[in-house]
């Protein structure tokens, strides 16, 4: 069960917007979703995956990649080769 | 030699996004087939957007390795197929270029989430066509729209250039009208990458071989049961008769863990998909937006207007599973639920050779049948255990009910494809 003010923290917290007409259709549905998830309440709680496996690492070399004109080729702004970003402070 | 096709159809169940209508391919193995590729897998030069508003426009700069294999192999690359909105749906209705229609009834949907590529396939636009399977998306539109759909072992096919939406559970594999087909085209796409870090050197270089005597089959109550249509589950079960005639073994069995499996599989995915799309803030692609507003109210308003309702479900969904607080009662239980599908399908092949149950528990939905995420959800119980454990599973069109086609699924150990495959070749030939 979940409260649309839960509903709106989470997805500001996710940055995806949620408008008011919204969130009562969001709520409602995250409730059912969450509720069903409720039944692995039930296990125990396990170690987790045990796949045996290793990480495989490779040395730090310089490799060939896309060239920076590529990198920056879909971006909708650009300046002095960079990204244009919205302002972060 | 390089040659040249053009490419044209009228494409009356909006089976692509983008046409391709003047092909070159080169001589191989492959030579002037026409495949289709599912449009969250990139394509140098060509729109790649995930049937997505947030990707409009995207043009990547570089081949998907399966798409550079294609062209080595003369493949004529044709189009980029509707798909839900980074794979999320099992209908191909949460698409921002409106939904695919199933070929066998327009007024049904193909399944999803590689709904486009089935419908392209089943409707015969092209011969053969890609698709990615995260919880069912190959053999759930292939069973809908009557195909041949092959979701390989994990790691056994390349991931890069694949746009990522939950990469522990998802697999590139073929989808053709017969099993040959899906065998030569996953002759192509298998092998190893080290661009992929779950890529494995298990390249797959086998003709299908339709002597299956001696073959064990397991039938797990679980398929047959509740929520699972009875005249679908009929057909199965006649299907399974027809491979006993063949020369395999059938036998009763029991998977306890399906139980868990479907809120396992949703928990996981919706967590990894809240990372996954965290890349998609419009800055490095996709259409731009108002570089005065802050960061995080452009990033939420770009991220409204173009994630469809869908995505922005799983993305809550996840971020809440993994939050602080919450991560101990949903993300590591679903870990504990997956590994006992896991263990479950390690007991049940040491003494069968594969499991066979329907593909999906009813026929194709009717257009806008599933409006209710959960009810949505629910249709994916058979094929999200295959995804859970990583093994391979396959879908091939055993018969028709009210008119529609029912597919039967085969589940085989991992990196055994092979026998997979054989297998639904028996069937196939059997059937005939």
């Amino acid at each position: 069960m979940v409260l649309s003010e839960d509903v709106r923290k989470i997805a500001k917290l996710a940055d995806v917007g949620v408008d008011d007409g919204e969130l009562e259709e969001f709520t409602s549905q995250c409730s059912d979703i969450l509720t069903y998830f409720e039944m692995l309440d039930a296990l125990p709680q396990g170690a987790g995956i045990d796949r045996g496996l290793v990480n495989i690492f490779r040395e730090d070399e310089v490799t060939e990649s896309l060239s920076q004109k590529e990198a920056l080729s879909n971006a909708a702004e650009t300046e002095d080769g960079y990204f244009k970003a919205p302002r972060v402070m | 030699m390089s040659r040249s096709l053009n490419f044209s159809v009228s494409d009356t169940i909006n089976a692509f996004i983008t046409t391709i209508p003047e092909v070159s391919y080169e001589d191989g193995p492959l030579s002037g087939t026409t495949v289709a590729i599912k449009d969250n897998i990139s394509t140098r030069g060509v729109e790649t957007t995930c049937a997505s508003k947030i990707l409009k426009g995207y043009i990547p700069p570089y081949d998907a390795h399966v798409v550079t294999l294609l062209k080595e192999a003369g493949a004529a690359i044709v189009g980029k197929t509707n798909m839900d909105e980074f794979g999320m749906g099992t209908t191909t209705e949460n698409s921002a270029f409106g939904p695919t229609l199933n070929p066998c009834d327009p007024a049904r949907v193909p399944g999803g989430s590689s709904g486009g590529s089935a419908a392209a396939v089943a409707a015969g636009y092209c011969d053969m066509a890609l698709g990615s399977d995260t919880g069912g998306s190959i053999r759930c539109p292939a069973a809908f729209c009557g195909i041949v759909g092959l979701k390989p072992t994990y790691g056994r096919v390349s991931r890069y250039g694949l746009i990522a939406y939950a990469n522990s559970l998802e697999q590139i594999g073929p989808m053709a009208k017969d099993v040959t087909g899906v065998s030569r085209l996953f002759s192509v796409i298998a092998g190893h990458d080290k661009r992929d870090s779950t890529s494995v050197d298990r390249p797959y270089t086998h003709t299908p071989d339709p002597s299956i005597k001696g073959l064990k089959i397991g039938l797990p109550s679980e398929f047959f049961g509740e929520g699972v249509d009875p005249k679908v589950a009929e057909s199965v079960r006649n299907a399974v008769n027809t491979l006993e005639r063949a020369g395999a073994e059938a036998v009763p069995c029991s998977m306890p863990s399906m139980s868990h499996a479907l809120a396992a599989y949703y928990v996981i995915c919706t967590s990894e998909a809240s990372s996954n799309l965290a890349r998609f803030d419009g800055v490095r692609y996709g259409p731009g937006g108002d570089l005065r507003k802050s960061w995080h109210e452009e990033f939420s308003d770009r991220r409204q207007e173009r994630f469809g309702k869908e995505v922005r479900r799983r993305i809550i969904l996840g971020t809440f599973s993994l939050a602080a607080g919450y991560f101990g009662r949903y993300y590591q239980k679903a870990q504990t639920a997956r590994q006992m599908v896991r263990d479950d399908f390690n007991r049940l092949f040491k003494d069968v050779d594969l499991v066979a149950g329907p593909t999906m528990p009813s026929i194709a939905f009717r257009l806008k049948e599933k409006s209710d995420p959960l009810q949505m959800y629910l249709s994916d119980i058979l094929t999200v255990p295959a995804n859970l454990a990583g093994v391979p599973a396959i879908s091939v069109p055993c018969a028709k009910v009210d008119g529609m086609p029912v597919g039967l699924q085969l589940i085989g150990r991992h990196f055994e494809d092979e026998k997979v495959i054989d297998a639904a070749f028996a069937y196939e030939q059997e059937a005939a």
